[in-house]
Protein backbone atom coordinates (compact mmCIF):
# COMPACT_ATOMS: atom_id res chain seq x y z
CA UNK A 1 0.00 0.00 0.00
CA UNK A 2 2.92 2.30 0.60
CA UNK A 3 4.42 2.04 -2.85
CA UNK A 4 3.42 5.46 -4.22
CA UNK A 5 4.32 7.21 -0.99
CA UNK A 6 7.69 5.79 -0.14
CA UNK A 7 9.04 9.21 0.74
CA UNK A 8 6.31 9.82 3.27
CA UNK A 9 7.22 6.93 5.52
CA UNK A 10 9.91 9.03 7.18
CA UNK A 11 7.51 11.37 8.89
CA UNK A 12 5.14 8.52 9.60
CA UNK A 13 7.85 6.70 11.53
CA UNK A 14 8.63 9.91 13.39
CA UNK A 15 4.98 10.44 14.26
CA UNK A 16 4.67 6.79 15.25
CA UNK A 17 7.64 7.11 17.58
CA UNK A 18 6.18 10.26 19.11
CA UNK A 19 2.78 8.63 19.68
CA UNK A 20 4.38 5.57 21.20
CA UNK A 21 6.45 7.78 23.48
CA UNK A 22 3.30 9.55 24.70
CA UNK A 23 1.48 6.25 25.18
CA UNK A 24 4.34 4.66 27.09
CA UNK A 25 5.15 7.74 29.16
CA UNK A 26 3.44 6.34 32.29
CA UNK A 27 5.59 3.22 31.97
CA UNK A 28 8.70 5.36 31.70
CA UNK A 29 7.55 7.39 34.67
CA UNK A 30 7.11 4.26 36.74
CA UNK A 31 10.73 3.34 35.93
CA UNK A 32 11.96 6.86 36.61
CA UNK A 33 10.26 7.08 40.00
CA UNK A 34 11.48 3.61 40.96
CA UNK A 35 15.06 4.95 40.73
CA UNK A 36 14.39 8.27 42.47
CA UNK A 37 15.90 8.99 45.89
CA UNK A 38 13.56 9.62 48.83
CA UNK A 39 14.72 13.21 49.22
CA UNK A 40 13.99 13.97 45.55
CA UNK A 41 10.53 12.43 45.62
CA UNK A 42 8.72 15.63 46.59
CA UNK A 43 10.86 17.87 44.43
CA UNK A 44 8.90 20.33 42.30
CA UNK A 45 9.18 20.06 39.37
CA UNK A 46 10.20 16.41 39.50
CA UNK A 47 13.36 15.26 37.74
CA UNK A 48 12.53 14.01 34.26
CA UNK A 49 15.46 11.61 34.36
CA UNK A 50 16.81 9.61 37.30
CA UNK A 51 19.86 11.87 37.65
CA UNK A 52 20.68 10.63 41.14
CA UNK A 53 19.55 7.09 40.53
CA UNK A 54 19.28 4.86 43.55
CA UNK A 55 18.49 1.20 43.94
CA UNK A 56 16.86 1.68 47.36
CA UNK A 57 13.45 0.92 45.92
CA UNK A 58 14.62 -2.39 44.49
CA UNK A 59 16.38 -3.23 47.74
CA UNK A 60 13.04 -2.78 49.47
CA UNK A 61 11.46 -5.14 46.95
CA UNK A 62 14.08 -7.78 47.71
CA UNK A 63 13.62 -7.30 51.44
CA UNK A 64 9.85 -7.23 51.61
CA UNK A 65 8.16 -8.41 48.45
CA UNK A 66 9.76 -11.76 47.62
CA UNK A 67 7.12 -13.83 49.47
CA UNK A 68 4.36 -11.99 47.59
CA UNK A 69 6.10 -12.64 44.27
CA UNK A 70 6.49 -16.30 45.18
CA UNK A 71 2.78 -16.61 45.96
CA UNK A 72 1.88 -14.94 42.68
CA UNK A 73 4.12 -17.33 40.79
CA UNK A 74 2.59 -20.40 42.45
CA UNK A 75 -0.94 -19.11 41.95
CA UNK A 76 -0.21 -18.21 38.34
CA UNK A 77 1.24 -21.62 37.49
CA UNK A 78 -1.57 -23.38 39.35
CA UNK A 79 -4.12 -21.39 37.38
CA UNK A 80 -2.41 -22.32 34.11
CA UNK A 81 -2.43 -26.04 34.90
CA UNK A 82 -6.03 -26.03 36.09
CA UNK A 83 -7.21 -23.94 33.13
CA UNK A 84 -5.52 -26.07 30.48
CA UNK A 85 -6.57 -29.33 32.13
CA UNK A 86 -10.20 -28.23 32.20
CA UNK A 87 -10.53 -26.46 28.89
CA UNK A 88 -8.48 -28.50 26.44
CA UNK A 89 -10.74 -31.59 26.74
CA UNK A 90 -13.82 -29.39 26.60
CA UNK A 91 -12.53 -27.65 23.49
CA UNK A 92 -11.91 -31.04 21.88
CA UNK A 93 -15.42 -32.23 22.70
CA UNK A 94 -17.05 -29.04 21.41
CA UNK A 95 -14.94 -28.92 18.26
CA UNK A 96 -14.87 -32.55 17.22
CA UNK A 97 -17.20 -34.83 19.17
CA UNK A 98 -20.49 -32.98 18.70
CA UNK A 99 -22.01 -33.60 22.12
CA UNK A 100 -25.74 -33.08 22.43
CA UNK A 101 -26.26 -29.85 24.32
CA UNK A 102 -22.77 -28.66 23.49
CA UNK A 103 -24.22 -25.47 22.05
CA UNK A 104 -25.73 -24.61 25.42
CA UNK A 105 -22.37 -25.05 27.14
CA UNK A 106 -20.70 -22.86 24.54
CA UNK A 107 -23.34 -20.21 25.05
CA UNK A 108 -23.02 -20.35 28.85
CA UNK A 109 -19.27 -19.95 28.53
CA UNK A 110 -19.74 -16.77 26.51
CA UNK A 111 -22.20 -15.40 29.03
CA UNK A 112 -19.94 -16.37 31.93
CA UNK A 113 -17.27 -14.00 30.61
CA UNK A 114 -19.61 -11.09 31.08
CA UNK A 115 -20.25 -11.48 34.79
CA UNK A 116 -18.41 -8.74 36.70
CA UNK A 117 -15.52 -9.97 38.82
CA UNK A 118 -16.72 -8.39 42.06
CA UNK A 119 -19.98 -10.32 41.84
CA UNK A 120 -18.08 -13.57 41.46
CA UNK A 121 -15.84 -12.49 44.33
CA UNK A 122 -18.80 -11.95 46.64
CA UNK A 123 -20.24 -15.34 45.76
CA UNK A 124 -16.87 -17.02 46.28
CA UNK A 125 -16.47 -15.23 49.60
CA UNK A 126 -19.78 -16.57 50.88
CA UNK A 127 -18.91 -20.10 49.75
CA UNK A 128 -15.30 -20.08 50.97
CA UNK A 129 -16.39 -18.79 54.35
CA UNK A 130 -18.43 -21.93 54.82
CA UNK A 131 -15.83 -24.27 53.37
CA UNK A 132 -12.95 -22.68 55.27
CA UNK A 133 -11.15 -21.92 52.01
CA UNK A 134 -10.62 -18.23 52.70
CA UNK A 135 -6.97 -17.15 52.72
CA UNK A 136 -5.84 -20.35 51.04
CA UNK A 137 -3.73 -20.65 47.92
CA UNK A 138 -5.84 -23.42 46.29
CA UNK A 139 -8.93 -21.30 46.85
CA UNK A 140 -7.33 -18.37 45.08
CA UNK A 141 -6.17 -20.58 42.20
CA UNK A 142 -9.70 -21.88 41.77
CA UNK A 143 -11.17 -18.39 41.78
CA UNK A 144 -8.51 -17.02 39.43
CA UNK A 145 -9.14 -19.83 36.98
CA UNK A 146 -12.66 -18.48 36.41
CA UNK A 147 -10.97 -15.49 34.75
CA UNK A 148 -9.47 -17.73 32.09
CA UNK A 149 -11.53 -20.89 31.62
CA UNK A 150 -14.32 -19.52 29.37
CA UNK A 151 -11.80 -17.76 27.15
CA UNK A 152 -9.62 -20.87 27.10
CA UNK A 153 -12.46 -23.15 25.99
CA UNK A 154 -13.27 -20.72 23.18
CA UNK A 155 -9.66 -20.67 22.02
CA UNK A 156 -9.31 -24.44 22.16
CA UNK A 157 -12.61 -24.98 20.35
CA UNK A 158 -11.68 -22.55 17.60
CA UNK A 159 -8.22 -24.03 17.23
CA UNK A 160 -9.21 -27.70 17.35
CA UNK A 161 -11.96 -27.15 14.78
CA UNK A 162 -9.12 -26.57 12.35
CA UNK A 163 -7.58 -30.01 12.88
CA UNK A 164 -8.49 -32.13 9.84
CA UNK A 165 -11.06 -34.81 10.63
CA UNK A 166 -9.15 -37.34 8.54
CA UNK A 167 -6.33 -37.33 11.05
CA UNK A 168 -8.70 -38.23 13.85
CA UNK A 169 -10.33 -40.90 11.71
CA UNK A 170 -6.91 -42.32 10.94
CA UNK A 171 -6.12 -42.55 14.64
CA UNK A 172 -9.45 -44.27 15.18
CA UNK A 173 -8.70 -46.77 12.41
CA UNK A 174 -5.46 -47.55 14.21
CA UNK A 175 -7.57 -48.51 17.19
CA UNK A 176 -7.12 -45.39 19.29
CA UNK A 177 -10.05 -44.50 21.53
CA UNK A 178 -11.16 -40.89 22.07
CA UNK A 179 -8.81 -40.44 25.03
CA UNK A 180 -5.85 -41.82 23.13
CA UNK A 181 -6.71 -39.69 20.08
CA UNK A 182 -6.93 -36.64 22.28
CA UNK A 183 -3.60 -37.24 23.98
CA UNK A 184 -1.59 -38.40 21.03
CA UNK A 185 -3.05 -36.42 18.13
CA UNK A 186 -5.15 -33.48 19.22
CA UNK A 187 -3.06 -32.12 22.08
CA UNK A 188 0.30 -32.22 20.30
CA UNK A 189 -1.25 -30.47 17.33
CA UNK A 190 -2.76 -27.77 19.56
CA UNK A 191 0.53 -26.53 20.95
CA UNK A 192 -0.12 -22.96 19.83
CA UNK A 193 -3.49 -22.90 21.52
CA UNK A 194 -1.94 -24.31 24.70
CA UNK A 195 0.68 -21.55 24.63
CA UNK A 196 -1.89 -18.79 24.05
CA UNK A 197 -4.17 -20.06 26.80
CA UNK A 198 -1.30 -20.54 29.24
CA UNK A 199 0.01 -17.02 28.62
CA UNK A 200 -3.32 -15.38 29.25
CA UNK A 201 -4.22 -17.59 32.21
CA UNK A 202 -0.90 -16.76 33.84
CA UNK A 203 -1.12 -13.06 33.09
CA UNK A 204 -4.69 -12.70 34.33
CA UNK A 205 -4.07 -14.57 37.53
CA UNK A 206 -0.81 -12.69 38.11
CA UNK A 207 -2.66 -9.39 37.65
CA UNK A 208 -5.76 -10.33 39.62
CA UNK A 209 -6.63 -7.89 42.35
CA UNK A 210 -10.34 -8.42 42.96
CA UNK A 211 -10.20 -12.07 44.05
CA UNK A 212 -6.97 -11.54 45.96
CA UNK A 213 -8.43 -8.53 47.78
CA UNK A 214 -11.58 -10.36 48.82
CA UNK A 215 -10.45 -13.95 49.30
CA UNK A 216 -6.89 -13.91 50.69
CA UNK A 217 -6.57 -10.40 52.11
CA UNK A 218 -4.70 -10.51 55.41
CA UNK A 219 -3.75 -14.15 55.00
CA UNK A 220 -0.33 -15.75 55.16
CA UNK A 221 -0.01 -16.03 51.38
CA UNK A 222 -0.84 -12.86 49.51
CA UNK A 223 0.02 -12.23 45.87
CA UNK A 224 2.07 -9.30 44.59
CA UNK A 225 -0.98 -7.22 43.67
CA UNK A 226 -1.86 -7.10 47.36
CA UNK A 227 1.76 -6.40 48.20
CA UNK A 228 1.56 -3.21 46.13
CA UNK A 229 -1.88 -2.39 47.48
CA UNK A 230 -0.74 -2.60 51.10
CA UNK A 231 2.20 -0.39 50.23
CA UNK A 232 -0.12 2.31 48.92
CA UNK A 233 -2.73 1.79 51.60
CA UNK A 234 -0.30 2.28 54.46
CA UNK A 235 0.15 5.85 53.34
CA UNK A 236 3.61 4.82 52.49
CA UNK A 237 5.57 7.73 51.12
CA UNK A 238 8.34 5.57 49.67
CA UNK A 239 7.10 5.79 46.15
CA UNK A 240 10.40 4.51 44.82
CA UNK A 241 9.73 1.22 46.59
CA UNK A 242 6.12 1.14 45.38
CA UNK A 243 7.14 1.82 41.80
CA UNK A 244 10.02 -0.64 41.99
CA UNK A 245 7.53 -3.29 43.07
CA UNK A 246 5.29 -2.24 40.19
CA UNK A 247 8.21 -2.62 37.78
CA UNK A 248 8.93 -6.11 39.07
CA UNK A 249 5.22 -6.98 38.91
CA UNK A 250 5.23 -5.89 35.26
CA UNK A 251 8.04 -8.24 34.29
CA UNK A 252 5.84 -11.19 33.25
CA UNK A 253 3.82 -8.95 30.94
CA UNK A 254 7.01 -7.57 29.41
CA UNK A 255 8.59 -10.97 28.94
CA UNK A 256 5.41 -12.27 27.35
CA UNK A 257 5.18 -9.29 25.02
CA UNK A 258 8.77 -9.69 23.89
CA UNK A 259 8.78 -13.46 23.50
CA UNK A 260 5.23 -14.20 22.44
CA UNK A 261 3.71 -11.12 20.90
CA UNK A 262 1.97 -12.99 18.12
CA UNK A 263 0.16 -15.20 20.62
CA UNK A 264 -1.06 -12.13 22.48
CA UNK A 265 -2.50 -10.43 19.41
CA UNK A 266 -4.01 -13.75 18.31
CA UNK A 267 -5.64 -14.16 21.70
CA UNK A 268 -7.14 -10.68 21.77
CA UNK A 269 -8.65 -11.07 18.33
CA UNK A 270 -9.77 -14.66 18.73
CA UNK A 271 -11.69 -13.79 21.86
CA UNK A 272 -13.76 -11.16 20.15
CA UNK A 273 -14.06 -11.34 16.39
CA UNK A 274 -15.93 -14.34 15.04
CA UNK A 275 -14.04 -17.47 15.90
CA UNK B 1 4.78 -24.30 30.99
CA UNK B 2 2.17 -26.99 30.84
CA UNK B 3 2.65 -30.67 31.38
CA UNK B 4 0.00 -31.63 28.86
CA UNK B 5 2.00 -30.97 25.73
CA UNK B 6 4.57 -33.73 25.97
CA UNK B 7 2.89 -36.73 24.38
CA UNK B 8 4.00 -36.60 20.79
CA UNK B 9 5.85 -39.92 20.43
CA UNK B 10 3.13 -41.49 18.33
CA UNK B 11 2.32 -39.53 15.22
CA UNK B 12 -0.71 -40.65 13.25
CA UNK B 13 0.02 -42.24 9.91
CA UNK B 14 -1.28 -39.90 7.24
CA UNK B 15 -1.62 -42.70 4.69
CA UNK B 16 -5.11 -44.15 5.25
CA UNK B 17 -6.78 -40.78 5.33
CA UNK B 18 -7.35 -40.80 1.60
CA UNK B 19 -8.85 -44.27 1.66
CA UNK B 20 -11.84 -43.56 3.87
CA UNK B 21 -13.56 -40.52 2.46
CA UNK B 22 -17.04 -42.04 2.69
CA UNK B 23 -16.88 -43.07 6.33
CA UNK B 24 -17.03 -39.84 8.32
CA UNK B 25 -20.39 -38.36 7.33
CA UNK B 26 -22.30 -41.56 8.00
CA UNK B 27 -20.63 -42.08 11.36
CA UNK B 28 -21.45 -38.52 12.31
CA UNK B 29 -25.04 -38.65 11.30
CA UNK B 30 -25.70 -41.69 13.42
CA UNK B 31 -24.20 -40.11 16.53
CA UNK B 32 -23.59 -43.42 18.27
CA UNK B 33 -24.19 -43.40 22.01
CA UNK B 34 -20.62 -44.36 22.73
CA UNK B 35 -19.44 -41.22 20.99
CA UNK B 36 -21.93 -39.14 22.93
CA UNK B 37 -20.63 -40.71 26.11
CA UNK B 38 -17.06 -39.90 25.15
CA UNK B 39 -18.01 -36.36 24.18
CA UNK B 40 -19.66 -35.71 27.50
CA UNK B 41 -16.82 -37.34 29.37
CA UNK B 42 -14.56 -34.68 27.87
CA UNK B 43 -17.07 -31.92 28.48
CA UNK B 44 -18.22 -32.93 31.95
CA UNK B 45 -15.41 -31.28 33.92
CA UNK B 46 -16.16 -27.89 32.41
CA UNK B 47 -19.92 -28.35 32.75
CA UNK B 48 -19.45 -29.21 36.41
CA UNK B 49 -17.05 -26.34 36.78
CA UNK B 50 -19.57 -23.90 35.29
CA UNK B 51 -22.22 -25.09 37.68
CA UNK B 52 -20.00 -24.99 40.76
CA UNK B 53 -17.97 -21.85 40.14
CA UNK B 54 -20.29 -19.66 38.09
CA UNK B 55 -23.86 -20.72 38.69
CA UNK B 56 -23.46 -21.35 42.39
CA UNK B 57 -21.65 -18.09 43.28
CA UNK B 58 -24.25 -16.25 41.21
CA UNK B 59 -27.00 -18.07 43.04
CA UNK B 60 -25.39 -17.25 46.38
CA UNK B 61 -25.26 -13.63 45.32
CA UNK B 62 -28.95 -13.58 44.45
CA UNK B 63 -29.68 -15.27 47.76
CA UNK B 64 -27.57 -12.66 49.60
CA UNK B 65 -29.56 -9.89 47.97
CA UNK B 66 -32.91 -11.34 49.08
CA UNK B 67 -32.09 -11.78 52.76
CA UNK B 68 -31.27 -9.56 55.67
CA UNK B 69 -27.70 -10.58 56.37
CA UNK B 70 -25.61 -9.51 59.29
CA UNK B 71 -22.08 -10.68 60.00
CA UNK B 72 -23.51 -13.25 62.41
CA UNK B 73 -26.16 -14.66 60.15
CA UNK B 74 -23.66 -14.57 57.29
CA UNK B 75 -21.54 -17.11 59.14
CA UNK B 76 -24.46 -19.14 60.49
CA UNK B 77 -26.51 -18.97 57.32
CA UNK B 78 -29.91 -18.32 58.94
CA UNK B 79 -30.67 -14.80 57.71
CA UNK B 80 -34.38 -14.04 57.35
CA UNK B 81 -35.84 -13.80 53.86
CA UNK B 82 -36.84 -10.22 53.13
CA UNK B 83 -37.75 -10.29 49.46
CA UNK B 84 -36.86 -7.18 47.53
CA UNK B 85 -36.21 -5.12 50.66
CA UNK B 86 -32.49 -4.78 49.86
CA UNK B 87 -33.25 -3.55 46.36
CA UNK B 88 -35.69 -0.98 47.76
CA UNK B 89 -33.01 0.16 50.20
CA UNK B 90 -30.57 0.54 47.34
CA UNK B 91 -32.97 2.52 45.15
CA UNK B 92 -33.86 4.84 48.04
CA UNK B 93 -30.24 5.37 48.97
CA UNK B 94 -29.13 8.95 48.17
CA UNK B 95 -25.98 7.41 46.68
CA UNK B 96 -28.00 5.61 43.99
CA UNK B 97 -28.52 8.54 41.63
CA UNK B 98 -24.91 9.71 41.60
CA UNK B 99 -23.62 6.14 41.26
CA UNK B 100 -25.88 5.58 38.26
CA UNK B 101 -24.77 8.86 36.65
CA UNK B 102 -21.11 8.12 37.27
CA UNK B 103 -21.45 4.61 35.85
CA UNK B 104 -23.07 5.95 32.68
CA UNK B 105 -20.65 8.86 32.27
CA UNK B 106 -17.63 6.68 32.99
CA UNK B 107 -18.72 4.01 30.54
CA UNK B 108 -19.80 6.36 27.76
CA UNK B 109 -16.79 8.70 27.88
CA UNK B 110 -14.32 5.83 28.14
CA UNK B 111 -15.93 4.03 25.19
CA UNK B 112 -16.02 7.08 22.93
CA UNK B 113 -12.39 8.01 23.53
CA UNK B 114 -11.03 4.48 23.50
CA UNK B 115 -12.78 3.79 20.24
CA UNK B 116 -11.88 7.06 18.54
CA UNK B 117 -8.22 6.92 19.59
CA UNK B 118 -8.01 3.20 18.85
CA UNK B 119 -9.48 3.71 15.37
CA UNK B 120 -7.21 6.64 14.55
CA UNK B 121 -4.19 4.62 15.62
CA UNK B 122 -5.36 1.53 13.73
CA UNK B 123 -5.71 3.54 10.51
CA UNK B 124 -2.34 5.15 11.13
CA UNK B 125 -0.54 1.87 11.78
CA UNK B 126 -2.26 0.27 8.80
CA UNK B 127 -0.01 2.34 6.54
CA UNK B 128 2.89 -0.02 7.18
CA UNK B 129 5.78 2.38 7.59
CA UNK B 130 9.16 1.48 8.98
CA UNK B 131 8.94 0.18 12.55
CA UNK B 132 5.12 0.17 12.42
CA UNK B 133 4.84 -3.46 13.56
CA UNK B 134 7.22 -2.90 16.48
CA UNK B 135 5.53 0.29 17.63
CA UNK B 136 2.12 -1.33 17.34
CA UNK B 137 3.32 -4.13 19.58
CA UNK B 138 4.58 -1.59 22.13
CA UNK B 139 1.10 -0.10 22.26
CA UNK B 140 -0.07 -3.34 23.85
CA UNK B 141 1.94 -2.67 27.00
CA UNK B 142 -0.71 -0.69 28.92
CA UNK B 143 -3.22 -3.44 28.34
CA UNK B 144 -0.91 -6.20 29.58
CA UNK B 145 0.25 -4.50 32.76
CA UNK B 146 -1.47 -5.54 35.97
CA UNK B 147 -4.21 -3.02 36.72
CA UNK B 148 -2.74 -2.26 40.12
CA UNK B 149 0.51 -1.24 38.42
CA UNK B 150 -1.26 1.12 36.02
CA UNK B 151 -3.54 2.50 38.70
CA UNK B 152 -0.77 3.21 41.19
CA UNK B 153 1.44 4.75 38.50
CA UNK B 154 -1.40 7.06 37.47
CA UNK B 155 -2.07 7.89 41.12
CA UNK B 156 1.45 9.13 41.54
CA UNK B 157 1.49 10.95 38.20
CA UNK B 158 -1.72 12.74 39.17
CA UNK B 159 -0.56 13.54 42.70
CA UNK B 160 -1.47 17.17 43.43
CA UNK B 161 1.88 18.32 44.79
CA UNK B 162 4.52 16.04 43.32
CA UNK B 163 2.85 14.61 40.25
CA UNK B 164 4.37 15.02 36.81
CA UNK B 165 1.02 15.99 35.27
CA UNK B 166 0.65 19.07 37.42
CA UNK B 167 4.33 19.88 36.87
CA UNK B 168 3.78 19.79 33.09
CA UNK B 169 0.59 21.84 33.37
CA UNK B 170 2.43 24.33 35.56
CA UNK B 171 5.11 24.67 32.90
CA UNK B 172 2.49 25.96 30.44
CA UNK B 173 0.92 28.21 33.06
CA UNK B 174 -2.05 26.15 34.20
CA UNK B 175 -2.55 26.06 37.94
CA UNK B 176 -2.34 22.83 39.90
CA UNK B 177 -5.37 20.55 39.64
CA UNK B 178 -6.34 18.33 42.56
CA UNK B 179 -6.90 15.36 40.32
CA UNK B 180 -7.64 12.73 42.91
CA UNK B 181 -8.61 14.78 45.93
CA UNK B 182 -11.15 17.15 44.43
CA UNK B 183 -14.71 15.90 43.85
CA UNK B 184 -14.77 17.88 40.58
CA UNK B 185 -11.86 15.99 39.07
CA UNK B 186 -11.77 12.49 40.53
CA UNK B 187 -14.11 10.98 37.93
CA UNK B 188 -12.13 12.63 35.12
CA UNK B 189 -8.92 11.18 36.55
CA UNK B 190 -10.13 7.59 36.63
CA UNK B 191 -11.61 8.04 33.15
CA UNK B 192 -8.24 9.19 31.79
CA UNK B 193 -6.46 6.22 33.33
CA UNK B 194 -9.07 3.79 32.03
CA UNK B 195 -8.96 5.21 28.51
CA UNK B 196 -5.21 4.71 28.55
CA UNK B 197 -5.68 1.07 29.51
CA UNK B 198 -8.44 0.43 26.95
CA UNK B 199 -6.89 1.96 23.82
CA UNK B 200 -4.68 -1.06 23.01
CA UNK B 201 -7.63 -3.45 23.02
CA UNK B 202 -9.52 -1.23 20.56
CA UNK B 203 -6.40 -0.78 18.46
CA UNK B 204 -5.79 -4.51 18.11
CA UNK B 205 -9.39 -5.37 17.23
CA UNK B 206 -9.87 -2.50 14.80
CA UNK B 207 -6.49 -3.10 13.20
CA UNK B 208 -7.40 -6.72 12.55
CA UNK B 209 -10.66 -5.45 11.04
CA UNK B 210 -8.76 -3.12 8.72
CA UNK B 211 -6.66 -6.04 7.49
CA UNK B 212 -9.74 -7.61 5.93
CA UNK B 213 -10.64 -4.57 3.81
CA UNK B 214 -9.29 -5.30 0.32
CA UNK B 215 -6.57 -2.89 -0.79
CA UNK B 216 -8.07 -2.84 -4.30
CA UNK B 217 -10.98 -0.77 -2.98
CA UNK B 218 -8.58 1.94 -1.89
CA UNK B 219 -6.69 1.81 -5.14
CA UNK B 220 -9.90 2.14 -7.13
CA UNK B 221 -11.11 5.13 -5.15
CA UNK B 222 -7.66 6.72 -5.31
CA UNK B 223 -7.92 6.47 -9.09
CA UNK B 224 -11.29 8.17 -8.83
CA UNK B 225 -9.52 11.02 -7.09
CA UNK B 226 -10.81 10.49 -3.55
CA UNK B 227 -8.57 12.00 -0.89
CA UNK B 228 -7.59 10.19 2.30
CA UNK B 229 -10.37 11.82 4.34
CA UNK B 230 -12.98 10.87 1.77
CA UNK B 231 -11.56 7.33 1.53
CA UNK B 232 -11.84 6.92 5.28
CA UNK B 233 -15.48 7.97 5.43
CA UNK B 234 -16.68 6.18 2.31
CA UNK B 235 -14.67 2.94 2.56
CA UNK B 236 -12.92 2.34 5.86
CA UNK B 237 -15.61 3.43 8.26
CA UNK B 238 -18.60 1.70 6.61
CA UNK B 239 -16.71 -1.55 5.97
CA UNK B 240 -15.45 -1.54 9.53
CA UNK B 241 -18.96 -1.31 10.96
CA UNK B 242 -19.27 -4.99 11.98
CA UNK B 243 -15.90 -4.98 13.76
CA UNK B 244 -16.73 -1.61 15.31
CA UNK B 245 -19.99 -2.98 16.70
CA UNK B 246 -18.22 -5.94 18.25
CA UNK B 247 -15.46 -3.75 19.67
CA UNK B 248 -17.85 -1.25 21.20
CA UNK B 249 -20.18 -3.84 22.69
CA UNK B 250 -17.34 -5.84 24.17
CA UNK B 251 -15.84 -2.60 25.47
CA UNK B 252 -19.20 -1.73 26.98
CA UNK B 253 -19.42 -5.01 28.86
CA UNK B 254 -15.84 -4.67 30.09
CA UNK B 255 -16.13 -1.00 31.06
CA UNK B 256 -19.34 -1.48 33.02
CA UNK B 257 -17.53 -3.78 35.39
CA UNK B 258 -14.33 -1.77 35.82
CA UNK B 259 -13.53 -1.85 39.48
CA UNK B 260 -9.79 -2.12 40.15
CA UNK B 261 -8.75 1.20 38.64
CA UNK B 262 -11.32 3.27 40.46
CA UNK B 263 -10.92 1.49 43.76
CA UNK B 264 -7.14 1.75 43.75
CA UNK B 265 -7.00 5.38 42.58
CA UNK B 266 -9.85 7.00 44.54
CA UNK B 267 -11.80 4.29 46.39
CA UNK B 268 -14.82 5.93 44.72
CA UNK B 269 -14.20 9.19 46.57
CA UNK B 270 -13.81 11.86 47.57
CA UNK B 271 -17.38 12.07 48.83
CA UNK B 272 -18.55 9.39 46.36
CA UNK B 273 -17.62 11.64 43.42
CA UNK B 274 -16.18 8.71 41.47
CA UNK B 275 -18.38 5.94 42.82
CA UNK B 276 -19.81 3.61 40.18
CA UNK B 277 -22.03 0.59 40.71
CA UNK B 278 -18.99 -1.67 40.79
CA UNK B 279 -17.17 0.22 43.54
CA UNK B 280 -20.39 0.93 45.43
CA UNK B 281 -21.26 -2.75 45.50
CA UNK B 282 -17.80 -3.62 46.77
CA UNK B 283 -17.82 -0.92 49.41
CA UNK B 284 -21.18 -2.04 50.73
CA UNK B 285 -20.03 -5.63 50.94
CA UNK B 286 -16.40 -5.33 51.98
CA UNK B 287 -15.38 -1.72 52.43
CA UNK B 288 -16.91 -0.99 55.82
CA UNK B 289 -16.37 -2.39 59.27
CA UNK B 290 -20.02 -3.42 59.29
CA UNK B 291 -20.56 -5.04 55.93
CA UNK B 292 -23.95 -4.70 54.25
CA UNK B 293 -23.81 -7.92 52.26
CA UNK B 294 -27.46 -7.76 51.22
CA UNK B 295 -27.48 -4.31 49.62
CA UNK B 296 -24.00 -4.93 48.23
CA UNK B 297 -25.20 -8.05 46.47
CA UNK B 298 -28.30 -6.19 45.26
CA UNK B 299 -26.18 -3.50 43.59
CA UNK B 300 -23.97 -6.20 42.15
CA UNK B 301 -26.96 -8.00 40.68
CA UNK B 302 -28.14 -4.82 38.96
CA UNK B 303 -24.70 -4.70 37.38
CA UNK B 304 -24.96 -8.34 36.32
CA UNK B 305 -28.30 -7.65 34.65
CA UNK B 306 -26.87 -4.67 32.77
CA UNK B 307 -23.78 -6.64 31.69
CA UNK B 308 -25.90 -9.59 30.57
CA UNK B 309 -28.30 -7.43 28.55
CA UNK B 310 -25.44 -5.87 26.60
CA UNK B 311 -23.68 -9.21 26.50
CA UNK B 312 -26.66 -10.82 24.82
CA UNK B 313 -26.86 -7.95 22.32
CA UNK B 314 -23.18 -8.60 21.61
CA UNK B 315 -23.81 -12.30 21.02
CA UNK B 316 -26.68 -11.49 18.68
CA UNK B 317 -24.58 -9.09 16.65
CA UNK B 318 -21.71 -11.57 16.55
CA UNK B 319 -23.95 -14.42 15.45
CA UNK B 320 -25.53 -12.30 12.73
CA UNK B 321 -22.06 -11.55 11.39
CA UNK B 322 -20.75 -15.08 11.57
CA UNK B 323 -22.37 -16.48 8.40
CA UNK B 324 -21.52 -13.40 6.35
Amino acid sequence: MNSPHRRRTGWQTALGLALTAVMLFPVYWMLNVSFTRDQDMRKSPPDLFPVHATLDGYRAVLDQQLPYLGTSLVVGLGTVVLTVALSAPAGYALAKLRPRGGGVIGFLLLVAQMIPGIIMAMGFYAIYLQLGLLQSVPGLILADSTLAVPFAVLIFTAFMSGIPGELLQAAQMDGAGPLRTFRSVVLPMSRNAVVTVSLFAFLWSWSDFVFAGTLVNGGAHEPITLGIYHYIGNNNQEWNAIMATAVVASLPATVILVLAQRYVAAGVTAGAVKD
Amino acid sequence: MSHTTQVPHRRPAPGPSGAVPAEPPRARRRRPTSQQLAAWAFLAPVALYLALFYAYPLYRNVDLSLRDYTVRSFVQGDAPFTGLENYRKVFDDPAFGPALTHTIVFTAVCLVFQYAIGLALAVFFNQHFRLSATLRALFLVPWLLPLIVSASTWSWMLNSDSGIVNALLGAVGIGPVNWLTSPDWSLTSVIIANIWIGVPFNLVLLYSGLQSIPASLYEASALDGAGPWRRFWSITFPLLRPVSAITLLLGLVYTLKVFDIIWIMTKGGPADSSTTFATWSYRLGFGNLLPAFGPGAAVGNLLVVAALVFGLVYLRVQRKQAPA
